[in-house]
């Protein structure tokens, strides 16, 4: 294979045409930068090297910059994690109801440690920052799909059903199942800054002349 | 389930919102299962306010904003007309950045909206895009919310094929895309300069100020509005009700509704949309049309007004109005509309340190005070948790966090401030380092006891030891 058919062949076909679709919605490529990551990670489940070296040549940066963008997000793995990511919240508002508590307990129920993965590659178990369900504390994510209020018990049931295959949730990697979409006549353009310059014309006064 | 905790009023498709009495600007919707499709939000007057504002001139529709005085309900409460007003003149292309990256601690709000009722955030967009000539929209939305992603994407579509987003919206010459972006978790790039650089594919690190506001320079270089998620949820009902009518709701300083996330100790915790400025602290904690009082019939030991970054607050504190000015002159603020409240089991310094922490872990590095201040405060409030405190250890927590947040701080401290000044007194380039300090100087302040029992260790420094025999000095 070709230098330029390998580094092709990071993406499947589908997920080139996907990250040419990302990309053709922003003025600039490298805006595509972090849902060209997130496409890469739900493809593979972790960011590989390789991934990161065909990101950087759609969005037209180098790999160490892709790399050192994506380091920056605590979301983007380097490492393959479990199928199932497990983030419990323990900061403030769940810490009030347990949610130490439920960390520990999850490490002690997959035998592992906070950061860990099981042995059977099923689960990863992590500590998570807020999520935003302060008023279901304790509360956790599964691959980013919530589970509030969650009692041991819960959570030993939780992770039967995930087990069992019991479950709706897609595996690490996979965010939003619905992707932006439109057809080119209905949406407006996303030219580059350089080249929209005038005031768009709905709000076009006479005493506004275009910047030069 | 936890059996203390009471349930009624919860919605099942909306975990943790109460539809309690009083009026629904924003959470009109909530009570559908199906609130989120277009249909829903035709059927109960959805795109109404858009129509409405294509009726007028752009430059009307931004007057109507301004006269309803709607703060922006990110944190900082800057009136949004006025920000909007910022933007220089004939600099185009003008660009508006959709802050969904909701993650202060305690803060639970948007992505309710985002989840709920996508369609009345993106009419909100528009509404914004039409008044002020903005030729793009970028909605990021928090990566870790990926019901939201799914909604808005969903609900970005449908309003494409109907007509309502993109080229030509009604029909008429207003063309705009929304484009929906997403993060990959970090807490900073809420901060809204972060929020751009990230949306320009980098670390999203805050840029230096000045520009204060990123209506000078933004997105690209461009002059840009940032608007968090419910400030644009409100457009929808202001324009299809008027600026009048909107006054009518809450305080004469803080019109409109405000969504308040109360978490915590609590009988009944929710997200509750509350009448601005005029209902109280005490009302929201204790009414039986909301949170009913601490749990088991505890006292309340303290609480914090405002989302993560705000100084705490305690009971002498329950009076005061949910209102930004009010709170402010007491030395603290509503910020993202995030209430944690803890009763008498609490752990003071524990429940600080994890507040800290939180801090510590998101730094972003960028400044050394921020980023070497937060790790040693977290690293100190554990040893002190551990039993492994020193003596000067309260001294050296007050000594860093005035190296990050110059004091006096809280400001009400000295009385003569009326609210936390802007921008916050800081020795970084934005209020992510002073944010750990306001845990540390609220507990120390009130619960120094708390602190000291836990130092039990006596031997810090041996200041005058002799040196062993045979070791070079």
């Amino acid at each position: 294979m070709s230098p330029a058919a390998a580094a092709a062949a990071v993406f499947t076909a589908d997920n080139e045409a996907r990250a040419a679709e990302i990309i053709s919605w922003f003025p600039r490529p490298r805006s595509a930068m972090i849902p060209l990551l997130h496409l890469a990670q739900e493809q593979d489940g972790h960011l590989s090297d390789a991934a990161m070296r065909r990101v950087g040549e759609l969005v037209g940066a180098t790999t160490a910059e892709v790399r050192g963008t994506a380091s920056f997000y605590e979301m983007f793995r380097f490492e393959p994690v479990g199928r199932y990511l497990v983030n419990v919240c323990t900061n403030i508002s769940c810490l009030l109801w347990g949610g130490e508590e439920l960390l520990e307990h999850a490490c002690e129920v997959l035998g592992t440690e906070v950061g860990g993965t099981t042995s059977d590659g099923m689960f990863t178990v992590d500590e998570a920052e807020c999520v935003a369900a302060c008023t279901e504390a304790p509360c956790l994510q599964v691959n980013y799909r919530y589970r509030g209020r969650v009692s041991h018990a819960d959570f030993d049931q939780l992770v039967k059903d995930l087990r069992a295959g019991r479950t709706d949730i897609p595996r690490h990697g996979v965010l939003s199942q619905v992707r932006q979409r439109a057809d080119d006549q209905r949406r407006a353009g996303a030219p580059p800054p350089e080249q929209a310059r005038e005031a768009p014309v709905w709000i076009r006064r006479p005493d506004e002349q275009p910047a030069n | 389930m936890d059996p203390r905790l009471e349930s009624d009023g919860y919605l099942a498709h909306a975990p943790g919102y109460v539809a309690n009495a009083g009026p629904k600007l924003i959470t009109s919707r909530f009570a559908d299962a199906d609130s989120f499709t277009l249909q829903r939000y035709l059927a109960t007057g959805g795109y109404r306010g858009l129509q409405a504002a294509l009726a007028m001139t752009p430059q009307e529709v931004h007057q109507q904003v301004r006269e309803a005085t709607l703060l922006g309900r990110g944190g900082a409460g800057f009136p949004a007309g006025v920000k909007w007003g910022f933007l220089p003149p004939g600099k185009h292309p003008y660009y508006l950045v959709v802050n969904g990256d909701e993650s202060e601690p305690g803060t639970y709000k948007d992505r309710l909206l985002m989840e709920r009722d996508p369609h009345q955030l993106i009419e909100g967009c528009l509404i914004a895009c039409y008044a002020l000539g903005l030729q793009q929209c970028f909605l990021y939305v928090r990566g870790e919310m990926a019901q939201a992603q799914e909604r808005i994407a969903a609900a970005l579509n449908d309003a494409y094929e109907a007509g309502y987003v993109g080229n030509s919206i009604c029909g008429s010459d207003f063309s705009v895309d929304i484009v929906m972006s997403w993060g990959a978790g970090a807490y900073i790039v809420g901060e809204e300069t972060a929020l751009i650089e990230s949306l320009e594919g980098r670390r999203g690190m805050p840029r230096l100020k000045p520009p204060y506001f990123p209506a000078a320079i933004g997105l690209y270089g461009q002059p840009t509005i940032v608007n968090n998620v419910e400030t644009l949820s409100n457009l929808p009902w202001l324009l299809t009700n008027g600026a009048e009518a909107y006054l009518g709701h809450g305080s004469e300083s803080s019109p409109g509704t405000r969504l308040f996330a109360v978490s915590g100790h609590l009988r009944r915790p929710g997200v509750y949309e509350v009448e601005h400025g005029v209902t109280t602290f005490r009302e929201l904690l204790y009414g039986d049309d909301y949170c009913r009082g601490i749990r088991d019939g505890r006292e309340l030991k303290m609480f914090i007004p405002g989302g993560g970054s705000a100084p705490w607050f305690f009971a002498e504190h329950l009076d005061l109005p949910l209102e930004a000015r009010p709170v402010g002159a007491a030395g603290s603020m509503l910020g993202s509309g995030a209430i944690v409240v803890m009763d008498d089991t609490t752990d003071a310094v524990k429940a600080a340190w994890r507040v800290v922490k939180f801090f510590a872990r998101e730094s972003c590095g960028k400044c050394t005070p921020c980023r070497e201040g937060t790790t040693w405060l977290e690293q100190i409030l554990r040893r002190i948790l551990d039993g492994e405190g020193r003596p000067a250890d309260i001294d050296l927590l007050l000594d860093i966090g005035d190296n990050i947040s110059p004091g006096p701080y809280p400001v009400a401290a000295h009385g003569e401030l009326e609210a936390v000044p802007f921008p916050p007194r800081q020795t970084t380039i934005c209020p992510l380092g002073p944010s750990a300090v306001a845990p540390v100087v609220s507990t120390i302040r009130r619960f120094r006891h708390e602190y000291e029992a836990k130092i039990t260790r006596r031997d810090s420094i041996p200041v005058t030891a002799a040196a062993p025999a045979g070791a070079v000095l």
